[in-house]
């Protein structure tokens, strides 16, 4: 808890992802191009972005499951092969691979011996809350079920930084919530830094306090919520045979849809919005996200916080 | 003694910020003598279970309650009610009560939907109440006052 309240804040804190110049190219073209970012420690950072946008590369750069074609990632300073890095990373993919065979016991036995730094009894206590039997072959438990022991494994290596690849995406809404009080509560305790990928953004508004979103291989925005949402504006107001106001022209459009006689802009304000010809209210996370996801030509927003120089450093 | 009752609702919909909404509830409860002094406020890490809230969320709320005088943090403890919001003049406010629920009755006799009346009240209460923050008579004499201005709701 108080590590928790230490490990927010300023510049200065410790970047628990750092990406230069991160690209990655198959044979089918570039799946992800020049992100350059940081994901300050202790955040549980949403990683959104349409099927296909380059979540799991990243992920998997991370992860150490594959090498970037361009540029370097740093986990907490380290190269995602060194022994520093494996250590304090775990990643669950979206298939969460358990052996259906074995026992909830043996899947937890087995985290035990292939981690040095192993807590039992934290992933047993994970486990038991969702009244999962111990002696249940993983074959024969439902998918929320599933999902917890893969979550008990994962924090059972008490990892620093946690690679969630959409978590959640086979569960019923009452067990998402389970799950995710959860997965929340665990990285308080630990102050674990979480970058979990989704598609269900109504979900991330309460859930993460930090945000990447990728389009098209590309980073579009990253940064802390709450400053990526009060740095936009809503605007709504009466359009004249489609024409907006003229003075929309002064502050960065990210979209403008018109419906009837009324248009609604997602603007970034370059001087004070007040006044204008219309209403002006502060968007709520989904609407910022869709705005940026149905823009692919606006330009991308990459906060202070987040921001590192693109150069790559030497390896 | 831990407030087992108190549960954040957060209205993820809503253009106010979680952290915000945190805020409020806990004025809310702090007027309504929900919470007193001494009280421990729920740990992020519970809200986080029974609510799903980042925990970072509820720590910024705790953190500007704190700047505000209303509660402290105990490293290692948790956090702690200070000051209570409610206000001792509990005759007074049902008087005032009553009014207002008389007036209420013959707004609705007169024809006014919910909407109207919560229209017509907000504009007589920021004529009114204009110059002063939001939550300023709340606080005693020596109390922390809350930063004037509208809050931009919706």
């Amino acid at each position: 808890m108080m590590s928790y309240e230490t490990g927010y804040g300023g510049p200065a804190e410790t970047s628990a992802i750092e990406a230069r110049g991160v690209g990655r190219k198959y044979r089918r073209g570039w799946a992800l191009r020049d992100c350059s970012f940081r994901l300050p420690a202790g955040r549980i950072c949403g990683l959104v972005g349409p099927n296909g946008a380059g979540k799991t590369t990243l992920m998997a750069i991370a992860a150490n499951l594959l090498a970037p074609t361009t540029g370097t990632l740093r986990v907490f300073g380290a190269a995602p092969e060194s022994a520093e890095a494996t250590r304090r990373t775990a990643f669950l993919a979206q298939e969460k691979p358990l052996f259906r065979r074995f026992t909830v016991a043996e899947t937890l036995r087995m985290g035990r011996e292939l981690n040095p730094g192993w807590d039992q009894r934290a992933a047993e206590d994970i486990v038991r809350a969702g009244n999962v039997p111990l002696d249940a072959k993983i074959g024969t438990l439902s998918g929320g079920q599933r999902t917890r022991v893969a979550f008990a494994v994962s924090f059972g290596k008490r990892p620093d930084l946690l690679l969630l690849d959409e978590p959640m995406s086979d569960l019923d809404p009452l067990v998402r919530h389970e799950l995710m009080g959860t997965l929340l509560a665990e990285a308080a305790e630990r102050g674990t830094t979480v970058l979990m990928s989704t598609h269900m953004l109504a979900e991330l508004e309460n859930t993460c306090d930090y945000l990447l979103v990728i389009a098209g291989g590309r980073l579009r925005m990253a940064g802390e919520v709450d400053e990526l949402r009060t740095s936009h504006a809503v605007l709504t107001g009466v359009h004249s045979d489609g024409r907006t106001p003229p003075e929309l022209a002064y502050h960065t459009v990210v979209e403008t849809r018109t419906s009837g006689r009324q248009f609604t802009s997602l603007i970034r304000p370059d001087g004070p919005v007040a006044g204008g010809p219309w209403e002006a209210s502060t968007p709520n996370l989904e609407e910022l996200l869709l705005a940026y996801l149905r823009s692919p030509e606006a330009p991308p927003l990459i906060s202070p916080s987040s921001y590192v120089a693109p150069q790559a450093v030497a390896a | 003694m831990v407030v087992k009752g108190l549960e954040f609702r957060i209205d993820r919909r809503s253009g106010v910020a979680a952290y915000q909404q945190i805020v409020q509830q806990t004025k809310q409860a702090l007027r309504l003598g929900v919470l007193g002094p001494g009280d421990q406020l729920p740990t992020a890490k519970s809200v986080a279970q029974t609510s799903a809230v980042n925990p970072n969320t509820t720590l910024k709320a705790y953190r500007e309650l704190e700047r505000e005088g209303l509660v402290e943090a105990r490293p290692g403890l948790g956090t702690f009610v200070r000051q209570s919001l409610a206000r001792p003049q509990a005759p007074v406010d049902s008087l005032l009560r009553g009014e207002l629920e008389s007036w209420m009755d013959r707004a609705r006799e007169a024809g006014l939907e919910q909407d109207d009346v919560t229209a017509l009240v907000t504009s007589v209460m920021e004529e009114r109440y204009a110059g002063t923050g939001p939550a300023a008579d709340h606080a005693g004499p020596t109390g922390p006052v809350e930063p004037a201005g509208p809050q931009h709701q919706q």
